[in-house]
């Protein structure tokens, strides 16, 4: 077991003729990924690498594929019209790694999502990756992960990618790795993916990294506090970053003092968390996390 | 993006929101001229500059007659205004807005932004107009009314009452504040704002609502959509370093310290800061060269970083994840020969080829200092100054 993603999982990429999408399906294949079809509007009746089926519409792909799930790489100013057509086609989790969608198509996309059986990664985000499965879906180099128990949960992609090859390094391996993004309106959210790791037999312990802006990481502790039962390895980047600035993901940015990675800090403590001052050190810091808890890892 | 207010309040009264008449310019001449031309008995001669806190800083003063307007404007033209959201070093003032005086009865604060918690587009009034907003947040709430707008419904009626009840307005000011708000919302929704903000909003004593001053902030994901908004962009305001960035793809951000970073991803990038400050240094720069970190946009990203006289060793740490280590060393001694690099340069790889892309670093003949790690790096590039 895992989550979100797993043995079952029958992908359709959306986009899977632009450059992007392309490119990254061919890896998530290669990484062996169920990808059982691509949409991209016009080109309907073509093949990806000789063998994909390409559809016109999502709905057509869920007909004739039976896919559940969906990536999407279709460029920003089309991208929300992408999710919301994942939505109607009612497909289990859409993850969207396209960077830049306006904030006001996000709202109304997050609005549509309230009443779904879609569940929404991202935007912004590196995807979802549970290499016990065998299952990458998303832009993360496959080959930094190994099958484990620990599960990893991110807003930013390339601190994901430090802590999983951390981790890898350290003899262990991952669960399910997830990368939230960090745009100011996104789907699922931190307590969103602890919720499932603590009810996931196969998560033993989960590192979670945050970063300035917002107060989803202040709102995680406070659910940690209450009802977190495995140990916790936690980062939050961008102490050392300005207030006002927009540091690369509309998210960081720290607005009238809120938001700041102190108060981040702080409360990721107060939860229990143990937290790592440097990136460099998420996977002795997790080591020290599980010690503390007195459980071995494995 | 910003605009200023002289430009925000055109789009306010494209969109039917009442602001005071004003005329843009240039010289003190052109002020004299424009204050006689609006013809009240009192003129405000504003500073226009991309950021608040101007009033405290100087930069706005009213003038009781044409004269006056232009010995104030002769002395904030040109002036370095020095406010808190300005640099250390002040924003010039280039441009002013003269606006027609007004008989104000009271000052309210309203705002209008994404409230992320519910990803609701949200109006924030109060009665403590004119101070500053952000302390009556922080020490009274309560003070603090607040209205989430649905995006599927738009902004309602209701939500204007309860708002204009709750700042006291009474009789025909409701009904006027509250067309004030919708169409406040449909600035916000048509042009892709990411903040809109009237501090003070003010009802003058014939009853009329009216923005006396206007600050707005663009989604930049959307301006691809707004060629208006882009039209007003004004490039003097802004860093030239953090413009040219732009042009490049890159994300850039411009401090005060002295060690130059280049990072892929914008986390790591943070996180390469934080752990430079950790080990007692400073670092110059944000900048996150993309997942790509192509040779091309590594060597920009060297120039951008070295056209900083501050800067005394450059941090470069790549995870190179679907780019391989090779790759990226490759690149960067390529850019590094390329702008004849004279400062210590620190380098930590990891990801795929790790070992390939040091070796590439290593026969490069450049003066390069490996690490394995973050920490390590750091550490090094603060040595290297203080050596």
């Amino acid at each position: 077991m895992s989550i979100l993603v797993g043995k079952d999982t029958k992908v359709v990429v959306q986009g899977i003729t632009g450059s992007a999408g392309s490119f990254h399906a061919k890896q998530c294949l290669d990484y062996g990924t169920q990808i059982v079809a691509g949409v991209t509007p016009g080109k309907g009746g073509q093949l990806f690498e000789g063998k994909i089926p390409i559809f016109d519409t999502v709905e057509q792909a869920v007909k004739a594929t039976g896919c559940n799930t969906s990536v999407i790489f279709v460029p920003p100013p089309f991208a929300a019209d992408s999710i919301l057509e994942a939505v109607d086609a009612e497909l289990r989790l859409a993850i969207t790694i396209t960077e830049g969608i306006p904030v006001n198509d996000m709202i109304k996309v997050k609005r549509v999502l309230q009443n779904s059986k879609t569940r929404l990664i991202g935007p912004n985000c590196p995807g979802v990756i549970t290499p016990g499965a065998k299952c990458k879906i998303g832009i993360m180099p496959g080959h930094i992960h190994r099958p484990g128990r620990i599960g990893v949960v991110s807003k930013s992609g390339t601190l994901t990618y430090e802590a999983v090859f951390q981790i890898t390094n350290l003899g262990l391996g991952q669960s399910t790795a997830v990368g939230i993004g960090g745009d100011p309106v996104h789907g699922t959210n931190f307590i969103d993916v602890l919720d499932l790791f603590n009810n996931d037999p196969e998560t033993d312990a989960v590192i979670m990294i945050g970063e300035i802006g917002g107060s989803a990481e202040e709102e995680a502790a406070a659910w940690v506090k209450e009802h977190m039962k495995k140990p916790m390895a936690g980062f939050i980047a961008g102490v050392s970053a300005p207030p006002g600035k927009r540091m690369g993901h509309a998210g960081a940015i720290i607005s009238g003092g809120k938001g700041t990675a102190e108060e981040k800090i702080k409360a990721m403590t107060a939860a229990g968390i143990v937290m790592a001052a440097s990136p460099a050190e998420l996977g002795t810091t997790l080591v020290e996390a599980a010690k503390r808890a007195n459980l071995k890892l494995s | 993006m910003k605009i200023h207010e002289y430009q925000g309040k055109q789009i306010f009264k494209k969109f039917g929101v009442p602001v005071p008449r004003g005329i843009v310019c240039k010289t003190p001449a052109e002020a004299e001229k424009a204050a006689a031309e609006l013809g009240t008995k009192v003129t405000v001669v504003k500073a226009q500059v991309h950021a608040g806190g101007r009033g405290k800083a100087g930069g706005v003063k009213i003038a009781k007659s044409p004269a006056e307007a232009k010995e104030h404007a002769s002395k904030i033209l040109g002036m370095m205004l020095k406010s808190p959201q300005t640099g250390p070093n002040g924003q010039e003032v280039k441009t002013l807005y003269v606006e027609e005086g007004l008989d104000i009865e009271k000052e309210y604060y309203l705002g209008l932004t994404l409230d992320r918690a519910t990803a609701r587009v949200t109006f924030m009034a109060s009665t403590e107009g004119g101070v500053e907003i952000e302390e009556v947040a922080h020490t009274d709430p309560e003070k603090i009314l607040r209205a989430a707008v649905d995006p599927a419904v738009g902004f309602q009626p209701y939500q204007g009452r309860k708002m204009a009840f709750g700042l006291g307005l009474k009789g025909d000011e409701i009904g006027k504040f509250v067309k004030f708000c919708s169409q406040l919302y449909q600035v916000y929704m048509e042009t892709d704002a990411a903040l809109v903000e009237i501090n003070p909003l003010v009802k003058l004593k014939n009853g009329e609502i009216v923005a006396l001053d206007s600050k707005m902030t663009f989604d930049d994901n959307a301006l691809f959509r707004q060629k208006a908004v882009v039209e007003m962009r004004d490039i003097a305001e802004e860093d030239p370093l953090e413009a040219q960035a732009k042009e490049h793809d890159l994300a850039y951000i411009a401090l005060e310290g002295n060690i130059g970073c280049m990072v892929n991803g914008a986390g790591l990038a943070m996180a390469t800061m934080d752990t430079i400050k950790l080990v007692g240094g400073q670092p110059a720069n944000f900048l996150d060269v993309g997942g790509g970190a192509s040779r091309e946009k590594v060597t920009a990203a060297f120039k951008l970083i070295l056209a900083d006289p501050a800067v005394k060793a450059v941090l470069v740490n790549i995870f190179g994840g679907i780019m391989k280590c090779d790759v990226i060393a490759e690149g960067v001694v390529a850019a590094a020969k390329e702008v004849k690099l004279s400062v210590p340069l620190i380098v930590r790889l990891e990801g795929t080829n790790v070992e390939l892309g040091k070796e590439i670093l290593k026969k490069s003949g450049l003066a390069i200092t490996p690490a394995d790690n973050l920490r390590q790096a750091a550490e090094k590039a603060v040595a290297s100054i203080k050596a």
